[in-house]
């Protein structure tokens, strides 16, 4: 890169940045320079470059307004492709060799904006009139409003691919944790490390000092930075103690939790990140000890157009100026209702400019007022500014007399020349933090600002957290804090730990609030916009409209005028809004409150929050043992809770639908293949094991002989079904019971909740053994000749080997237990084999099957057939407001039985009501047509005109019914849900199930199923439409 | 994200555990003998109090065990967990203390510690 030419606005005299070491960038297209130690904002202002954006709603230019994290306006968008970053902020970029950031929200550029007709439209843009504009016609608002909207909304542009970044979670405990490095926390370190305590400092700035390396304070003798610099290698050289700078706390949470964001990378520019250097940080801090030193933001001053680009806080251009050598402008204004601010003309003065402090109240006499005085600088006191000139550089200020009541102007309008203008309404107490911890805060009124208003055990605010603005004090409550964390741990405190002597940092504000400046015209009237939250275009006259239409609680105000919401999150002007709403409804700003502060303090990367957990990592991948001959067939897969289960298995370019069929055909005609490994299985054994499961099934399990395999269904205590599955008797005291899939876990964290709260005098095990056992189902006419080409030793004789039993031998020289139990209805054979010997038999049965036209099938089939038997899938056919009854299950509830779980639920009077839904088939009088599962089922044909304006095509590319406003006074009453639905190979059309009220009585009636445009009528049927009396089960 | 005592594994993260509801609600020996609404009150109505609650966990994640942790909804501060079968006194309220106005010093005071650096050393 070539080098461009020294930044004009660089200024000579200490600072933190290195002029000897120059680095080389771009904004919009122009290259410029700047220096190490510089933020893309300081070198941005180094080079005389204020306008950086255009607002959300008005695209009116905007400049930088502060010099930090609280920034408003200067959102960039970083570099190009997919590593882009949209909606930096150029105050906490940190400059590196070759950055390129462009101005977001801008059309063509930031300098001509075609977006800025939007302000002639401003009459029409005050708060509330997206409701307002947009409610008239729904036609209006698919047509032109919303597609408008949508293209014009949002800053900057999320990358098109994915994230080529890496980034790491980090979970960490500690005895104490402070927050923020400026002299407050520093001291806090300092005090803590060394005692034995693990300490973290941690501080979201890429050099830690905090205020002090803005200012010309010393410490002990010294230079405030140099004492920084000594204490920093002290509490860096402490053992137990880690320091994190470029990192944010950006979340509080209950046990003093927290959540801070380190920023590794960025600032190293195009370096690519790896799995061995991550580009950021989430650490999970649990800390004994907090102690919140993230001092205060200064409040923007609210007065007509007071967002023009060279307007800033005062102490943003304190520390351009003596930071980062970097002088905001030549003829400055500043307008201050309180001491504080002075620092900023002192320091504004001394670089060269020349300064005109315009005070709002009437008597300014602090040592700071004093100090500027004798440096020579003009003071008015009890004056406003009704105007700024210049749109997209300031070029000066209008100034008025106020009224004795501070309310009005009065004498004549003058004209100051200005080429910026730094305000300071006052300081905010950072205590974003305090309050996502339940923190309650309190309105100071001295220092017209809320601060932490209870303690909270654990936490201690100090310094600008706490309202505390003086360098002295903040050493000593530092000192003392930090101490006192340290003994609260456990450790010795140190002695030594005294703050040191300072000079500087004045603890008097002196402030006299002024929440909205008065100006030649109420601002409703006015001409120029009073700003209160720059981000989002919200200005004192949106508020006053919320305040008149009835929006005067906080909360409702932030909504209806969007103060405080976006990247920012209000941090220079929320108070403002809030005051000024307490003003205009005759309330206290205590009363009116603040709205609530939550996490995350600033914005975090996605990518952070995600860490490793992306791709194949998000989740665990339960996989079976016959998994990777499924991926060498072609499987296609289906998610069933963590497992992969084959879906179906596609052949020659077949789509699922042919698939499906082929695999339908080959069950019921010859023999296929199930995967059925990832059915729950649970052990259970013991002296009570029989007595246990009688109570957690409907039916009776107690009965059951050894050797023998029943269906059993769970259910609630409400009564409603919640599982199903088999149950075998191994021995007198040992069963083992299947579980749905995605019901494993659950079931299994049901039964032992029984037995240890509630029957604990049983006598009984439980132990999940779903992964050790693979289990194959063999499904078809063919089905035992297929077993018997591998199995010796156990007679499948149907008669010898009866269904609903299962046997012990070996298939294919394998140990196995086969269960005769069938989802199908055909004959089946469920083998079941040590896990590890899951492939050799699936391969075996493959080998040995290819002559009878062995069919690996997948779980759609699975759907299909048992749909056609009619038997139900637990979450499917249920939804846990369904009951055995409702299934036409009764069969399966024991009348014997004294109790079980859920036995007293089914007299409840509700499920005794004879106009619950039930369960049963259904046919589409069309035999094409298969309707989509969820499908409403309703009494008489609707009639369905295309009526309205705009009908946007539906999934078929045919018009989606909108009902005529006449319409809509008719409702048509549902009678059911369509629960299965699918196409029938065997009875080759579509068939399916539905839940339909007191459909058992309605079997041969016809309802109507509204798809789209249309209604489909359905027939309702008997649920089995496949062998009905049950013979092919025994092949 | 709760840290959570599990009474037999020790402090654990909160993605361990599964809740399981208001504690000391014990199935009726004979539900036949209850009538509609006393059985409608053992299975939807619960306390769901502000403030103290006695709830059941499972460390689902670790060992499997049930037990209960006595919590305040309000502020999430756990003040025991405990077995099944015993039981727990109910702390009285904390008054919230006004914070010391003096803005230096601090706004609060330290909490005491949660145990010493010696008794995690025993943990570990």
């Amino acid at each position: 890169m070539k080098a461009n030419t020294p930044p004009p606005f660089r200024i000579d005299g200490p600072a933190r940045i290195d002029g000897q070491r120059p680095l080389n960038f771009s904004f919009n297209g122009r290259e410029m320079m700047g220096h190490v130690g510089d933020t893309l904002a300081s070198a941005l202002i180094a080079n005389g470059v204020h306008l950086v954006a255009r607002s959300m709603k008005y695209h009116r230019p905007r400049g930088i307004i502060a010099s930090g994290v609280e920034d408003p306006n200067s959102m960039v968008q970083l570099g190009t492709g997919a590593g882009t970053e949209p909606n930096a902020k150029a105050t906490v970029v940190q400059l590196y060799n070759g950055l390129t950031a462009t101005s977001v929200n801008v059309w063509p550029s930031v300098e001509t904006d075609i977006g800025a007709v939007n302000q002639m439209l401003s009459p029409f843009m005050t708060a509330g009139f997206y409701y307002k504009t947009f409610m008239p016609s729904q036609a209006f608002w698919n047509r032109v409003a919303e597609p408008f909207i949508r293209n014009a909304a949002g800053f900057g542009k999320a990358p098109e691919s994915g994230d080529p970044d890496f980034y790491d979670h980090c979970h960490v405990h500690c005895d104490v944790l402070v927050v923020g490095a400026g002299p407050a926390g520093l001291a806090a370190a300092h005090a803590a490390s060394g005692t034995g305590a693990r300490v973290i400092l941690a501080d979201e700035q890429f050099e830690m000092g905090g205020s002090l390396l803005s200012a010309d304070y010393d410490i002990g003798d010294q230079p405030a930075v140099e004492w920084v610099g000594k204490t920093l290698s002290a509490i860096e050289g402490a053992e137990e103690t880690t320091v994190l700078p470029r990192t944010t706390v950006v979340g509080l949470y209950d046990q003093n939790y927290a959540i801070a964001l380190e920023r590794r990378t960025d600032h190293l520019g195009a370096a690519q990140s790896s799995p061995a250097s991550v580009r950021q940080r989430l650490w999970h801090i649990r800390a004994g000890q907090i102690v919140l030193a993230t001092g205060a933001h200064e409040r923007a001053m609210v007065f007509a157009n007071n967002d023009r680009p060279g307007v800033m806080l005062a102490d943003a251009a304190r520390t351009f100026v003596r930071r980062y050598a970097a002088l905001p402008g030549r003829r400055a204004v500043l307008i201050t209702n309180n001491d504080h601010a002075y620092e900023a003309a002192l320091a504004m003065n001394g670089a060269g400019a020349s300064v005109h402090v315009l005070d709002t109240r009437k008597q300014p006499a602090g040592a700071l007022p004093d100090a500027a005085r004798e440096a020579g600088i003009a003071i008015e006191s009890n004056v406003t500014i009704t105007g700024v000139k210049g749109a997209k550089r300031v070029s000066g200020v209008r100034v008025a007399d106020m009224t004795e009541d501070a309310t009005g102007i009065t004498g004549a309008m003058r004209d100051i020349e200005a080429d910026c203008v730094l305000m300071s309404g006052g300081y905010s107490p950072a205590v974003h933090l305090f309050c996502h911890a339940q923190g309650k805060l309190h309105y100071d009124d001295e220092l017209a600002c809320f601060r932490p208003g209870i303690e909270k055990d654990g936490i201690a605010c100090i310094g600008g957290t706490n309202g505390d603005f003086g360098l002295k004090s903040c050493l000593e409550s530092g000192y003392a804090t930090g101490d006192a964390a340290a003994r609260a741990s456990g450790f010795k405190g140190r002695r030594a730990s005294r703050a040191p002597a300072s000079q500087g940092g004045q603890d008097a504000l002196a402030i006299e609030p002024i929440w909205q400046l008065p100006g030649e015209k109420a601002p409703n009237r006015s001409k120029g916009k009073f700003f209160v939250d720059f981000q989002n275009d919200t200005t004192a006259a949106d508020i006053a409209l919320a305040a008149r239409e009835g929006f005067d609680s906080v909360e409702h105000m932030k909504r209806y005028t969007l103060t405080g919401f976006g990247t920012d999150q209000g941090k220079i002007g929320n108070i403002n809004g809030l005051a000024i709403l307490a003003q205009l409804t005759g309330r206290s700003i205590e009363e009116t409150g603040t709205t609530t502060f939550r996490p995350p303090y600033t914005p975090v990367t996605f990518g952070a929050l995600a860490g490793r957990a992306v791709g194949d990592q998000l989740d665990p991948i339960r996989v079976t043992a016959i998994h990777d001959s499924h991926v060498h067939h072609g499987a296609e897969f289906e998610d069933v809770g963590q497992w992969k289960r084959p879906w179906y298995f596609p052949v020659g370019g077949e789509t699922m639908h042919e698939a499906v069929r082929r695999e339908c055909r080959a069950v019921r005609s010859a023999v296929g293949l199930l995967d059925a490994s990832t059915l729950g299985k649970i052990d259970v054994s013991g002296p009570d094991a029989a007595e246990f499961l009688d109570r957690v099934y409907s039916n009776m399990m107690s009965t059951l002989k050894v050797g023998y395999v029943r269906y059993g269904l769970m259910l609630g205590e409400d009564g409603m079904v919640s599982d199903d599955g088999t149950v075998a008797r191994l021995s007198d005291d040992r069963f083992i019971a299947t579980t749905t899939t995605g019901g494993a876990a659950g079931v299994f964290e049901k039964l032992e909740d029984y037995l240890q709260t509630e029957w604990m005098d049983l006598k009984v095990y439980l132990t999940s053994i779903t992964e050790q056992w693979a289990t194959v189902a063999v499904a078809g006419p063919k089905a035992r000749q297929l077993v018997e080409r591998l199995c010796g030793d156990i007679d499948l004789d149907p008669d010898a080997f009866p269904f609903m039993t299962f046997r012990e031998g070996t298939v294919h020289g394998i140990p196995a237990r086969i269960f005769r139990i069938s989802f199908t209805g055909e004959l089946s054979y469920e083998i079941n084999v040590a896990w590890h010997h899951g492939r050799a038999l699936w391969d075996a049965l493959i080998d040995a099957g290819a002559e009878l036209g062995v069919t690996p099938y997948g779980t759609e089939t699975m759907h299909v057939l048992r749909a056609e038997k009619g038997f139900i899938i637990v979450g499917q056919e249920t939804d846990g407001t369904v009951t055995a009854d409702d299934l036409g299950m009764n069969w399966i509830v024991s009348k014997k039985k004294h109790d079980f779980i859920g036995k007293r639920s089914l007299s409840r009077p509700d499920n005794l009501r004879t106009d619950r839904k039930q369960l049963v088939g259904i046919l589409p009088e069309d035999g094409g047509i298969i309707l989509p599962e969820g499908a409403q089922l309703v009494e008489r044909a609707v009639s369905l005109p295309q009526v309205g304006h705009f009908q946007p095509p539906g999934l078929d590319g045919q018009p989606v019914y909108r009902p005529k406003k006449e319409g809509r006074g008719s409702p048509v009453p549902i009678q059911g849900h369509v629960t299965s639905s699918y196409w029938s190979d065997a009875l080759d059309r579509s068939f399916g199930l539905a839940l339909i009220k007191n459909g058992r009585e309605r079997i041969g009636e016809t309802l109507f199923a509204p798809i789209e445009h249309r209604t489909v009528p359905v027939r309702i049927v008997d649920p089995v439409f496949y062998d009905k009396d049950g013979r092919r089960r025994d092949g | 994200m709760l840290l959570i005592t599990c009474p037999y594994c020790g402090e654990r993260p909160e993605t361990e555990f599964h809740y399981g509801g208001e504690a000391h609600v014990s199935r009726p020996v004979d539900p036949s003998k209850l009538s509609d609404e006393e059985w409608a009150e053992f299975l939807f109505v619960r306390d769901n109090k502000k403030g103290f609650y006695k709830e059941r966990w499972v460390h689902s994640a670790g060992c499997r065990r049930w037990f209960n942790v006595l919590r305040n909804t309000h502020t999430h501060e756990i003040v025991a967990s405990y077995k099944v079968g015993e039981t727990v006194r109910v702390p009285k309220a904390t008054p919230t203390r006004k914070a010391n106005t003096a803005r230096s010093g601090g706004a609060s005071k330290p909490a005491p510690a949660r145990r010493s650096r010696t008794a995690q050393a025993t943990v570990k």
